[in-house]
């Protein structure tokens, strides 16, 4: 490890605002952009499961709500 | 069973289109008018928003000018092909026996002719109003002549590909706008030159260099985009 | 040879190798992600001349090398689904561009970031900086013509022309904003030459570049069993998947 200490690693001799806070914005997108689609496929399953559901016959005699 | 009318070459078809074209467009002369009355106004624009310091102004007049020319030749190139994709001739083009390559030629060049030629041809009273030196009016007309070829041609690309939209409009700019940036620069460029008493004839010959580039392909991207827009 | 093309044609084919290449790929780069992110963050000797500020390298640089590969990668899959008609390169092609724009994003946050403490001021019109600006309207542009249609089948045959379209441009654009940075230089900002680099920066910036790519390939593949799944939606293969999801 390069820095001494924590805050010496937070700091980074003054340029810690910046460098530390273009890692977290970059992480930030990146975690966005790793769980999109990933929501996405679960939203869409989880959506399809539900219409599957509703047209199940027998099961429960409810109307279906337009 | 009687053989078909024959076709006519392509050459005469594409002249007939072109002729077409223009009387459409000589029939409603306002909107020729609308783009060089779109440029005086947004050149009235910027002393107001500047300052009128002449000095000032003629600094910034090639950028100025260039900008306006690109802005007015994006707000006509929309309509390129919006009325023959409404009432669907444009659909009758796509089955002619002729290449749509060069139809699609004839479109642009007519295009070119009622907004680009016109606008370089007026833009020295325009350059005169925000004191562009007059040594470097020769490399503006030269250089919008050129240049407005190619925003043009590559108007053509996003008007082909958005036609069939009902919103296009603004999608046409935030699509067409970063392939107009080259032109831009060169085209500033070779006035800024000119204003400085540097030779602007390089600037000028890397706009012709767009202009062959741009002839040769942009046809052919217009064209897929015409099928695309005619097929959804 | 011919029956991997055929397979590749196949959506639940893609799907399940999409989905067991990622179950390795997925992890293997995240935890890459995050070694190369501490080695640079912690363990590299700052830069004699711009301090620790240099050590946003570590993701500028990556994230802009890939965006721009990122372009050529949508605009190869562009023309192979225009030339070959393969929905899977459309697939493919459509699944690019978010990412592709969140990375020239990030590039261009970084980069800016990065020139505060370097240059004094958080934009310059340099002529890279311009560019990657360029490369994001290309990818947005991308994205607004995909929304724009609602037949999506014409939409991926639309974008596909304008990424065709961004490929020949992209390297007149670079170039003349190149050349425009060149005459209008400013002399106050003194950019550094291209010094040579030091082994222990140029390691963890080649290990950060790699990760990146994976990151990238596995965005993408996400991305594409999401579009595979809405694409197929009234398919067997998606509703028995769907039923499983359920139980």
């Amino acid at each position: 490890m390069y820095f001494d200490s924590l805050s010496a690693a937070l700091s980074m001799d003054g340029h810690g605002a910046y460098v530390w806070s273009a890692y977290a914005i970059s992480l930030l997108v990146l975690v966005l952009l790793v769980r999109a689609p990933r929501r996405r496929q679960q939203m869409f399953l989880r959506q399809l499961a539900g219409e599957q559901k509703r047209r199940q016959p027998g099961l429960t005699a409810k109307p279906e709500v337009e | 069973m009687s053989a078909p009318a024959e076709a006519p070459a392509t050459g005469a078809f594409c002249l007939a289109l072109l002729r077409r074209q223009l009387t459409l467009a000589a029939r409603r002369p306002i909107e020729i008018g609308n783009p060089l009355l779109f440029f005086a106004m947004v050149v009235a624009l910027f002393p107001l928003g500047l300052g009128p310091a002449p000095d000032k102004l003629a600094g910034f007049a090639p950028g100025i000018l260039w900008i306006i020319a690109l802005l007015s030749n994006l707000l006509t190139s929309e309509t390129v092909f919006r009325s023959d994709f409404e009432d669907g001739s444009l659909e009758q083009l796509l089955l002619a026996p002729q290449p749509l390559f060069m139809s699609v030629l004839a479109y642009i060049g007519a295009h070119w002719l009622t907004t680009g030629l016109l606008l370089a041809l007026v833009s020295p009273v325009f350059a005169l109003m925000i004191n562009l030196p007059g040594q470097a009016i020769g490399a503006l007309v030269a250089s919008l002549l050129l240049g407005t070829a190619v925003l043009s041609l590559v108007g053509g690309i996003g008007a082909a590909l958005t036609v069939g939209l009902k919103r296009g409009g603004m999608l046409i700019s935030l699509l067409i706008l970063p392939f107009y940036m080259p032109v831009l620069i060169f085209g500033s460029a070779a006035v800024q030159n000119a204003v400085l008493g540097t030779p602007a004839v390089p600037y000028l010959a890397i706009l012709g260099a767009m202009l062959c580039l741009a002839i040769a392909l942009a046809p052919l991207a217009i064209a897929a985009g015409l099928r695309i827009s005619v097929d959804a | 040879m011919w029956s991997f093309f055929h397979k590749l044609g196949s959506p639940p084919w893609l799907f399940r190798i999409a989905g067991s290449i990622l179950r390795w790929l997925l992890p293997v780069t995240l935890v890459a992600l995050a070694v190369g992110l501490v080695w640079g963050l912690l363990f590299t000797a700052p830069d004699f001349r711009q301090g620790n500020s240099y050590r946003i390298i570590y993701i500028h640089v990556p994230a802009a090398v890939v965006a721009l590969a990122g372009y050529y990668v949508m605009a190869i899959a562009g023309a192979v689904s225009l030339i070959w008609k393969m929905k899977m390169a459309d697939v493919a092609m459509k699944a690019c561009a978010p990412i592709g724009a969140a990375l020239t994003f990030i590039a261009l946050v970084t980069g800016s970031i990065w020139g505060k403490p370097t240059w004094g001021t958080w934009w310059v019109w340099d002529a890279r900086i311009t560019s990657m600006l360029i490369l994001l309207f290309l990818y947005l542009g991308v994205v607004a013509l995909y929304e724009a249609y609602d037949n999506k089948e014409a939409a991926g045959k639309a974008c596909a022309v304008l990424s065709l379209v961004g490929m020949v441009n992209i390297p007149i654009i670079y170039k003349s904003v190149d050349w425009w940075y060149s005459l209008h230089q400013p002399a106050s900002i003194k950019f550094t030459g291209e010094s040579t680099i030091d082994p222990s920066m140029l390691y963890p910036l080649l290990w950060m570049i790699v990760t990146f790519y994976a990151l990238f390939t596995c965005c993408l593949l996400m991305n594409m069993r999401a579009e595979l799944l809405e694409r197929e939606a009234r398919t067997n293969w998606v509703k028995k998947l769907a039923a499983e999801n359920r139980a």
